[in-house]
């Protein structure tokens, strides 16, 4: 490195030498590095700590028990459940998000009258509160006076009311409807400006070489979508991996576990159980396998960086 | 040409009524809901428009009698503002200095990759050290102690947006600024925080958001009316043993106006702000 190079590499009346820049960057950064330190980085070491320990979440500190935790966790039944039940959950939510997003997308990028305030409308589940959100799905489903038994009947679709959070073989499937109405939007505001970086004589050029509307899609709209859409999709997946929210006010895990995803089984297990050392170390399971994810997407990020 | 083709153009108004009743529907409800007496709400058939507008749930939640349902409602409402607003200023404070330096100093860029890093840590696996250390420091049941955690969401997040803001202006203008023997510390007051005055205002909307809309944290950290933030509030009368839903209903709207009628009012900003990390990429 040039020691005498300002900022910007060039040569200004008052050279500065680099380190003191980067001295100087790391001293502005302070503040921050010390809150993260405290609330993150702490945290997260005495998350690892606790994992080894059968400690109680009051009272008892615990003794160090190895890899115990981990290995009455990965055999339990519980555990394996859990995380059939995330995967499903992030699977079905997500693909179906992105599905929705980018035909609302594709729809919001034609041209209608009142396109502009459709647009708007489709802020309004992103900004509901995921907790409001909860509820008011809560409200719908409810099994005595819900709007969607009441929809259901009196368009002679279903004969009789129906529990349909209370029911095992429905409560996920209700869920995934919940989280994806609130979410879809996103996805399809995100799809949206990329489809309006796309050069209008580009898809012109296309319509008058005769490419039929899929063959449009697919070759000419398709790569200016694939890098936003991949990083919704990196988004989203993270999220739905970690889901509690919804599920914890909506059914709380249940019917019979139906719904019980790995982040209620931590809260269980950490906070209800008070097993601080055994809720620990499934967190931090929880954590590696997020991480697998997020570098599993980077690594095809960057190799649709690289296609494209 | 395919936009000639009336098919084709009732077909997307069509969608676009389809569309437009997913997203409303379910609000529509909640509103309808909330304005509508115990009996309509529990008739069979359902009666999907009240016979009478009842908005004696609004004033119930805003009143301030005490030991009533109001008072705790209004309680939770202070202090979720509390919360999220001291979370927010705090940290926006952290994060203008940094973000400002990992802006301009390539050097220290990659730090930034650790920062994002931290935002996708999952809250479980940070929650029982929170738990542990603020009980030790008396923090458990108090919206300082809230607001401190908070900042494991925020920190991150705002530095991340304010980064790419500062990004945006050119550091051109600095150099001339130094060049003409201003010091840094004008350049930053006088120059590059009024010209990144728009971008502030939107990471720190965000992040009141983001505090807003928390419930994994409050839920585990908050105990009472002294903390309880309205997510929590929420939550408990969704769950609880409550037999009015349209009072459910009625807190819905209620916590959901703020972040809404943002969302309406800044909407540009916020889906400029929202769709930028993805067109970017």
């Amino acid at each position: 490195m040039n020691r005498m190079n300002g900022p910007d590499g060039r040569k200004g009346p008052h050279p500065m030498p680099g380190t003191w820049i980067t001295t100087r960057a790391w001293l502005l950064m302070l503040p921050l590095l010390v809150v993260m330190i405290a609330v993150i980085g702490w945290p997260l070491v005495d998350t690892v700590r606790l994992s080894f320990t059968d400690a109680k979440l009051v009272g008892t500190a615990g003794g160090f028990v190895a890899l115990d935790n981990y290995a009455k966790l990965l055999g339990g039944a519980s555990f394996q459940r859990a995380l059939i039940t995330t995967t499903w959950f992030a699977v079905v939510s997500v693909a179906a998000e992105m599905v929705l997003g980018v035909l609302a997308a594709l729809l919001l990028n034609q041209q209608f009258r009142g396109r502009t305030a459709l647009r708007a409308l489709m802020i309004l589940p992103w900004a509901l509160p995921t907790v409001v959100n909860a509820t008011l799905w809560r409200l719908i489903y409810n099994p005595e006076y819900g709007a969607l038994n009441a929809a259901l009947t009196q368009l002679g679709l279903i004969d009789s009311y129906r529990s349909w959070l209370g029911e095992p073989g429905s409560a996920l499937t209700a869920l995934i409807v919940a989280d994806c109405w609130k979410n879809f939007p996103l996805v399809a505001l995100i799809a949206l400006a990329a489809l309006q970086a796309v050069p209008r004589d580009i898809t012109a050029a296309a319509l008058v070489d005769g490419a039929g509307p899929f063959n449009r899609f697919r070759y000419v709209i398709m790569p200016y979508l694939a890098g936003p859409l991949l990083v919704a999709l990196v988004l989203r997946t993270i999220e739905a991996f970690k889901v509690f929210d919804i599920i914890w006010v909506m059914t709380r895990g249940g019917p019979a576990n139906s719904t019980r995803t790995l982040s209620i089984l931590v809260y269980q297990e950490a906070f209800s159980f008070q097993r601080a050392g055994s809720g620990a170390s499934l967190a931090l399971i929880v954590t590696l396998l997020v991480t697998l994810l997020a570098v599993a997407y980077a690594a095809l990020l960057r190799k649709a960086a690289g296609a494209s | 040409m395919e936009r000639q083709n009336p098919l084709f153009t009732a077909f997307v108004y069509l969608s676009a009524l389809l569309l437009a009743i997913i997203i409303l529907a379910p609000l529509a409800w909640l509103f309808v809901m909330s304005i509508s007496s115990a009996a309509d709400l529990s008739a069979k058939p359902l009666n999907w428009w009240p016979d009478e507008i009842d908005l004696s749930r609004y004033r119930a939640l805003l009143s301030t009698i005490e030991n009533s349902a109001g008072a705790a409602f209004v309680a939770s409402l202070l202090n979720s503002l509390k919360v999220a607003g001291m979370a927010t200023l705090a940290a926006v404070a952290v994060a203008i200095p940094a973000a400002w330096a990992v802006s301009r100093t390539p050097t220290v860029s990659w730090s930034l990759y650790a920062v994002i890093a931290t935002y996708m840590l999952p809250p479980v696996a940070l929650a029982v050290p929170l738990y542990m250390g603020l009980a030790y420091l008396g923090l458990l049941n108090s919206v300082f102690g809230l607001a401190l955690v908070y900042l494991t969401i925020l920190a991150p997040f705002t530095t991340w947006l304010l980064k790419s803001g500062f990004d945006s202006i050119p550091r051109e203008i600095e150099s001339a600024a130094m060049i003409d023997g201003a010091r840094l510390d004008q350049i930053l007051r006088l120059l590059t925080l009024p010209l990144a005055a728009p971008v502030m205002a939107t990471s720190a909307l965000f992040a009141f958001l983001l505090a807003w809309d928390e419930f994994f944290y409050a839920l585990l950290f908050t105990s009472d009316l002294r903390a309880k933030t309205l997510t929590v509030a929420i939550a408990d009368l969704a769950g609880g043993r409550v037999s009015d839903y349209g009072l459910i209903a009625t807190a819905g709207v209620l916590a959901a106006l703020p972040p809404v009628l943002i969302g309406l009012v800044m909407q540009r900003a916020l889906i400029s702000g929202l769709t930028s990390g993805g067109v970017k990429g």
